[in-house]
């Protein structure tokens, strides 16, 4: 390697008594306060803040139009387009689940229901939301299609026995959900 | 009997002065301090903290931009727990952070907040205390902060500590000079020592650095006081930046240097004894520019020949007009302190030996050239034409000999390779 000598920069008389440059990182610091003040904070469009800073004010603003498509918020059970609850109680995402969240409780559909052909759906459904990590990993082993996870977010709760999302809790949130799976159909 | 009554209003004094104004702006400026930095780097800062009406019953919260935040902050330490390391000397450790905000809260009692209000006749100064020594005093007193400092950092038994304090001691030795010299040209311009009466002078006769208006009327200054107007700025600067290094404040907050020294001379401190050092910080940056605002820009003189009128106003015997003055002095002395936070959030750290340099390679010489500058101007209408051209040559000379001396100090001796 070799040696390269670097020379200090020569300053001008006006650089070594640096009022100039204090003066001018006032005007700098100043603008931008009183941008942030006027509610045109540099950045403040991209990021959708409120203009005071790049901060969005969350309570009042929300993030739900910001969010990806690909977004993993609280994971949810859903029906399909005929009101019949997709899960068949495979409990293959309960032992997939990497935190242990989940929690099924099997059950047979008796005979004289009109899904029997389905023969098993689940009698409980329990996701622990303090462990759930969001990994989205039930989503992807479900065979039936019938767990997803929402962009739904605000998950809170006053004590630990509210943060277990049960069956009825998991279908409210998911909703309804079209196509996807077709065997159960009648055949035409 | 009328000594008690006299001790009384005394105490009146202090407790409203020190307690219901001074004290109160400390958790302000601790506010703006968080709010301004915030939005010059584009953040919010606080703005939530208020009084929690739904806890109440109440439909909304009461925000107020966070304005409650510093009582929070305030709560927060005092409730946490205060930790004594067991390898500190305890009595100087438990001492010091009395020993910082005590002399900052003694000098409020020479600032004179407002002119004299009047009540059945009997006329009261807003100021504690209305000595004829009044910035000599202040010196006095404020210069003790150091010994708190430098206490803190030995006694806490850890190096960044000692390191800290140690800096601060040959801080406040260095700017304690400056700081001196720079305000003499005030002191001859007003031939007093008495901050009430230099404050009295600039609402008649025109503010230090403003001087528009001259026994209440409105009109350009004189040849001399134009010309003392070169002096009194230079002297208004140098003033300005040595309280700066005296209160620690950014440009020059090596004692406390986060970067370098983790925490500086409170690194071993916590909860009230912390919450002390960064009041007593606070309070001196109050002090401090309550100072300059008294020297440089009028006190709580409003200005422009309008004090008189002012003064003038009354309810019946009960003469007001202080109150408005005391308000527009406490506008003064924010603005200033938001002055003092924005020189924070805008100028980097110096470096220790800048640090020395500026204040006695530049600003000693500098100060001493501006009091003879000073004088010549004050004494010129007594002087003959001869005499002044010659003073005024001389001056050239020593300051042309002192800016020499100051290069030649700067340059480096050649490094000699082997």
């Amino acid at each position: 390697m070799a040696v390269v000598k670097l020379q200090r920069p020569k300053l001008n008389a006006g650089e070594k008594i640096y009022f100039g440059a204090i003066l001018k990182g006032f005007f700098i610091t100043m603008s931008h306060a009183v941008r942030s003040l006027l509610g045109k904070t540099t950045g403040a469009k991209d990021l959708a803040s409120s203009g005071l800073g790049v901060t969005m004010q969350f309570p009042e603003q929300r993030w739900d139009n910001q969010l990806p498509e690909y977004y993993r918020g609280a994971p949810t059970l859903v029906i399909d387009e005929q009101g019949r609850e997709r899960c068949v109680s495979c409990q293959l995402c309960e032992f997939i689940c990497p935190p242990k969240a989940i929690r099924i409780t099997p059950s047979e559909i008796p005979t004289d229901d009109k899904w029997a052909k389905v023969e098993k759906r689940p009698i409980e459904f329990d996701i622990d939301m303090i462990r759930c990590i969001y990994c989205g990993m039930c989503e992807e082993v479900c065979p039936e299609q019938a767990i997803f996870l929402r962009k739904d977010y605000l998950v809170t709760g006053h004590t630990r026995a509210e943060m277990v999302h049960d069956k009825k809790k998991l279908y409210e949130i998911g909703g309804i959900r079209t196509g996807l799976v077709n065997k159960w159909n009648e055949l035409k | 009997m009328p000594d008690i009554l006299q001790i009384l209003i005394l105490i009146v004094k202090i407790v409203a002065l020190t307690f219901c104004v001074v004290l109160p702006l400390v958790p302000i400026s601790v506010y703006f301090e968080r709010r301004f930095c915030a939005v010059i780097q584009d953040r919010v800062g606080p703005n939530r903290t208020g009084i929690p009406l739904t806890l109440l019953g109440f439909k909304k919260d009461f925000h107020f931009f966070g304005l409650i935040q510093p009582v929070a902050d305030g709560v927060k330490l005092f409730l946490k727990e205060d930790f004594t390391p067991s390898y500190v000397r305890k009595a100087f450790y438990w001492m010091a952070p009395a020993l910082t905000v005590a002399p900052a809260l003694i000098t409020v009692c020479v600032i004179p907040f407002g002119s004299p209000i009047s009540i059945f006749g009997s006329e009261q100064k807003l100021v504690i205390a209305d000595l004829d020594i009044g910035p000599l005093f202040v010196f006095a007193i404020s210069s003790l902060t150091v010994y708190g400092i430098t206490l803190a950092g030995w006694s806490s038994n850890s190096k960044f500590s000692l390191i800290g304090g140690v800096r601060s001691t040959a801080q406040m030795i260095s700017y304690e000079i400056c700081l001196g010299l720079s305000i003499i040209p005030v002191l001859l311009y007003y031939g007093d020592l008495n901050l009430s009466k230099i404050v009295q002078n600039q609402a008649d006769n025109g503010w230090l650095l403003l001087p528009l208006w001259k026994g209440g009327h409105l009109g350009l200054p004189d040849l001399q006081t134009a010309l003392f107007l070169i002096p009194a700025f230079i002297a208004f600067l140098i003033f300005t930046i040595s309280i700066f290094a005296e209160t620690n404040r950014m440009p020059f907050d090596l004692p406390e240097c986060e970067t370098e020294l983790v925490g500086g001379y409170h690194t071993e401190y916590s909860s009230m004894k912390f919450a002390l050092f960064f009041m007593g910080e606070y309070a001196a940056m109050v002090i401090g520019s309550a100072l300059i605002v008294t020297l440089f820009l009028g006190g709580w003189s409003v200005g422009f020949g309008m004090d008189k009128w002012i003064n003038d106003l009354h309810i019946g015997s009960f003469q007001f007009g202080g109150l408005i003055h005391l308000m527009a002095f406490l506008v003064k002395l924010i603005v200033f302190i938001l002055f003092f936070i924005l020189v924070r959030w805008t100028v980097p750290r110096f470096r220790y030996d800048q640090l020395m340099k500026l204040g006695w390679v530049i600003f000693f010489e500098a100060a001493l050239v501006n009091v003879f500058l000073a004088a010549l101007i004050i004494a010129a209408p007594q002087l003959t034409a001869a005499i002044i051209g010659g003073g005024a040559v001389l001056l050239i000379a020593v300051t042309a000999a002192v800016i020499w001396v100051a290069m030649v100090s700067e340059a480096k001796p050649k490094i000699r390779r082997a």
